[in-house]
């Protein structure tokens, strides 16, 4: 291909990789620091977009709706940890799949009754709606470069979080001795709480940047989810670092498998099978090395 | 009366019941019997991994959606399949599945095992949605039953439903009853040795993966003949009777029912089932129609479940008669 | 002079920079009791579990009649006739303590392969368990869920299910930890009478019972072998006495 396709779909790879960052993120560190595995993460991706539409419909753009959303999101975060997930902590694998997979019928069904089930668009907002031309034919648009930078901008405000203060301390530590932290005086209940909320709220922003590009529909939670566990494995379970570059390789691997034909070996690598080597890359990982590229080896 | 003796009268009369059913019942209840006997068999079979050999799966739909597939893939297009080649060619396929991922994922333990199994599902279906292979996203229709007739004499008919409806009990029956046998086994013993203490398995002599892996592979033969038996049923296979909101549902069935146990699985899914057609049936009120947002309720009684039963049905009777 | 039917040679057993064990050798010889005493932290648990393959060797070797077993699973370890009992509780608590040792019985089938007929139709099995049950005092006692039962009886049980797989070395992890006087005194009489016909290699801090019974001690101290040789050399021993200075000991 020339390179122009070529810098198109590197830059579609690093801005769908980056986006899977910001979901996966969250669930990285729901599982790492309070081991729970969430089924349910991939619907407040959903919940982030309907909320973008909704929100930008009501108030009339997207630059409003997205801070207004982030809100709303925190506040879900906070009242099912609350309500919910606080009861987790202390049941087997077995009780989390089964009440995440339940919440996520709930939310489903919730965001049906409230928003229907149509597929909708949602605006960009006219500042970031213009193209940078790349060659005569092809041009490249702002926004997904927006969401780039978007992405990256939370992921400096999240590795300054964890690496640099109290608050990214205290969730460290969190992690790997949970009583220690309590005999510190430290509330392990609220930091579980903020972390939990903290995974909505990125999940949920995720969906909100996105929805211009991606439309908003309802499957697109049940979608997303499976790939940000792939992420997550490969990364490296608890670690924020291993998700970026985690999410990342997904993202260059399923764009280029998808739009490439090469020639491994002598077979023809398809397109279709482009989403199947993500999960075979899963696979991979979790048989050979489950600790991921960054995870803690147990 | 001891307590064994009235568990076996009681499910004496429960197999005359379900086998008068067809006489006495119409049409939609017998098939609604029918599949929820169906289901029952996949749950007995996802309840050997998890409840009997602690082996938690959230990939057991694959084997499930495998079969139907083989039965569709072995139908001639517009003729029913030979009942007696196709079902133990479906029920060998998923086997050979469940014996080539579980050599896999039975390496690893814990979340990684519960992730490795959703790998794998995700991986066929993603085969099977994306590629143009069995139909893509739409599946395939099955227009003719399986034939069950042997060698020109024809005792069933599958394409009625009251005769379908006794070919699934009469298998419901064998595969209860095969499992039932199982756990008493030598094999059965050595399985629920691992659930509680593997690595003293281990201490003591026993070989714990090849045991996982024969488990595996039979709880995978089993949910394949409940594939096939659901393909007929509904004369379609598609890609989502390998999707992983199936393995969840079955999921909850077993543990709705109570894990361990013989009849909590076929507790789940009659409860499961029921509770989905309850919540798909309450009336229409002001324009609001609850029945079409079903899973709603279904979803709360869902997290209910997973907080307060952790013992799933089974276990809330049990409780009752200790209190006595 | 028996050849040794268990031996090591220059084991050791690291966890990072730590070594837990260093540089241990030693022989069990059939018929005779070897005792591993030392100070907690010594090494001895570590020991114990590479010898029966539950921790693998860093360095060294474990010989079996000769035949070096170091990179062995647990399970081919047990499988060849080596059986050990845990110092901590490691039994199938919700089963009955007849159960544990059915169980432990049955692994000396060639195969457990079997889907159909009723495991307790074993009548062979059964009579294997009931026998180790009541070599280890707890005849009787077989229908009690093992959580229910006193530690000291936990520790009989898990002697109980060593014996069901019929070895011919013994690796004890202090079976006699919470025992009362009585009990103790019934166990060292089975140690006796075990010894007869099998090597055993105790791990134990009851000094009265090591030396009530064992025909060698080996002493270890931070993973190392300080001393070994007879129960009078390590009782006259000087460097002994000054490790176990200020610890509990003889």
């Amino acid at each position: 291909m020339d390179f122009a396709t070529f810098l198109i779909q590197l830059l579609n790879a690093v801005q769908y990789g980056l986006l899977l960052f910001l979901i996966a993120g969250g669930l990285t560190l729901i599982l790492g620091i309070m081991g729970i595995i969430n089924l349910a993460h991939g619907s407040f991706y959903m919940v982030g977009a309907y909320l973008a539409w909704s929100l930008s419909m009501h108030l009339g753009s997207l630059w409003l709706a997205i801070p207004a959303g982030i809100v709303l999101s925190v506040i879900l975060g906070l009242l099912l940890e609350w309500l919910l997930i606080r009861r987790l902590y202390r049941l087997g694998h077995l009780q989390q799949v089964l009440l995440t997979y339940g919440l996520i019928l709930i939310v489903e069904e919730l965001r049906s009754i409230i928003w229907g089930d149509d597929v909708h668009g949602v605006p960009m907002p006219e500042l970031l709606s213009a193209s940078i031309p790349l060659t005569d034919t092809l041009a490249y648009p702002v926004y997904r470069l927006w969401i780039s930078a978007v992405c990256v901008v939370f992921a400096l405000l999240l590795y300054v979080l964890i690496q640099r203060t109290r608050l990214g301390m205290m969730i460290r530590a969190g992690a790997s001795n949970r009583e220690m932290v309590q005999s510190l005086g430290i509330d392990i209940d609220l930091l579980y709480r903020f972390v939990f909320a903290l995974g909505v709220a990125l999940a949920a922003l995720a969906g909100m940047i996105a929805a211009p590009v991606s439309s908003v529909f309802p499957a697109m939670g049940n979608q997303v989810l499976i790939v940000c566990f792939a992420v997550v494995v490969i990364g490296g379970i608890g670690s924020v670092k291993g998700a970026l570059v985690g999410a990342l390789l997904i993202g260059l691997v399923d764009t280029f498998g998808k739009v490439t034909e090469l020639p491994i070996g002598g077979l023809r690598f398809l397109p279709e099978l482009a989403g199947m080597s993500v999960y075979l890359l899963m696979a991979v990982v979790l048989l050979w090395r489950p600790a991921g590229l960054f995870g803690k080896s147990s | 009366m001891s307590r064994s003796n009235t568990l076996a009268i009681a499910a004496v009369v429960i197999l005359i019941a379900l086998a008068l059913l067809p006489f006495v019942a119409e049409k939609f209840t017998v098939q609604f019997a029918t599949r929820i006997l169906i289901m029952a068999i996949f749950a007995m079979s996802l309840n050997l991994l998890v409840g009997h050999a602690g082996l938690v799966s959230l990939g057991h739909a694959a084997y499930f959606g495998i079969a139907g597939y083989c039965l569709a893939l072995s139908s001639p297009q517009y003729q029913a399949a030979n009942f007696w080649t196709s079902l133990p060619l479906a029920m060998i396929a998923a086997g050979a599945l469940a014996l080539a991922i579980g050599a896999l994922v039975l390496r690893t333990s814990g979340i990684y095992f519960i992730m490795a199994t959703l790998a794998f599902a995700q991986m066929l279906h993603s085969l099977l949605h994306d590629t143009g292979i069995a139909g893509g996203s739409d599946g395939i229709f099955i227009y003719a039953r399986p034939d069950i007739g042997f060698f020109g004499w024809r005792a069933f008919d599958l394409e009625k439903f009251g005769d379908f409806y006794f070919v699934v009990l009469a298998l419901f029956v064998v595969v209860f009853g095969f499992i039932g046998v199982l756990r008493a086994s030598l094999f059965g013993r050595v399985i629920a040795g691992i659930r509680v203490n593997e690595p003293r398995m281990r201490s003591l002599g026993f070989a714990t993966f090849r045991y996982k892996l024969v488990c595996f592979v039979l709880a995978g033969m089993l949910a394949g003949l409940a594939g096939y038996l659901a393909a007929v049923q509904f004369g379609v296979v598609n890609p989502d009777m390998l999707g992983w909101h199936f393995s969840g549902a079955v999921l909850m069935m077993v543990i709705l029912g109570g894990m361990g146990t013989l009849a909590g699985p076929v507790i789940g899914a009659t409860a499961m089932l029921l509770l989905e057609i309850g919540f798909q049936s309450l009336p229409a009120v002001d324009g609001i129609n609850p029945g079409k947002h079903w899973q709603l309720p279904m979803g709360i009684a869902i997290v209910l479940v997973a907080l307060y039963l952790p013992n799933g049905l089974t276990g809330l009777l049990r409780r009752g008669r200790a209190d006595e | 002079m028996n050849e040794a039917i268990l031996r090591t040679r220059a084991l050791s057993r690291h966890f990072g920079g730590l070594a837990a064990v260093s540089d241990v050798s030693l022989a069990c010889e059939m018929g005779q009791v070897h005792a591993v005493i030392g100070p907690n932290g010594a090494g001895k648990s570590t020991l114990i579990n590479v010898l029966s393959g539950d921790l693998p060797a860093s360095a060294g070797q474990v010989l079996f009649d000769g035949r070096d077993i170091t990179r062995l699973a647990a399970e081919r370890i047990s499988q060849l006739g080596i059986a050990r009992s845990y110092q901590k509780t490691n039994l199938f608590l919700p089963f009955t303590a007849f159960e544990n040792c059915r169980l432990a019985a049955q692994s000396r089938l060639s195969s457990s392969m079997h889907f159909v007929r009723p495991a307790l139709g074993r009548e062979d099995i059964n009579a294997a368990a009931q026998r180790s049950l009541a070599q280890a005092g707890l005849a009787g006692r077989g229908d009690v869920i093992v959580c229910a039962l006193s530690h000291g009886e936990q520790r009989q049980v898990e002697i109980a299910m060593a014996l069901a797989t019929r070895p011919r070395v013994l690796l004890l992890d202090e079976p006699l930890a919470g025992m009362g006087a009585e009990e103790s005194s019934r166990i060292v009489e089975l140690l006796r009478e075990l010894a007869r016909d099998h090597a055993i290699l105790l791990v134990e801090h009851d000094m009265d019972a090591v030396f009530a019974v064992a025909n060698t001690l080996t002493v270890m101290v931070n993973g190392r072998v300080l001393e070994s040789g007879s129960p009078a050399q390590i009782r006259a021993s000087r460097a002994v006495q000054e490790a176990y200075l200020g610890v509990d000991g003889a």
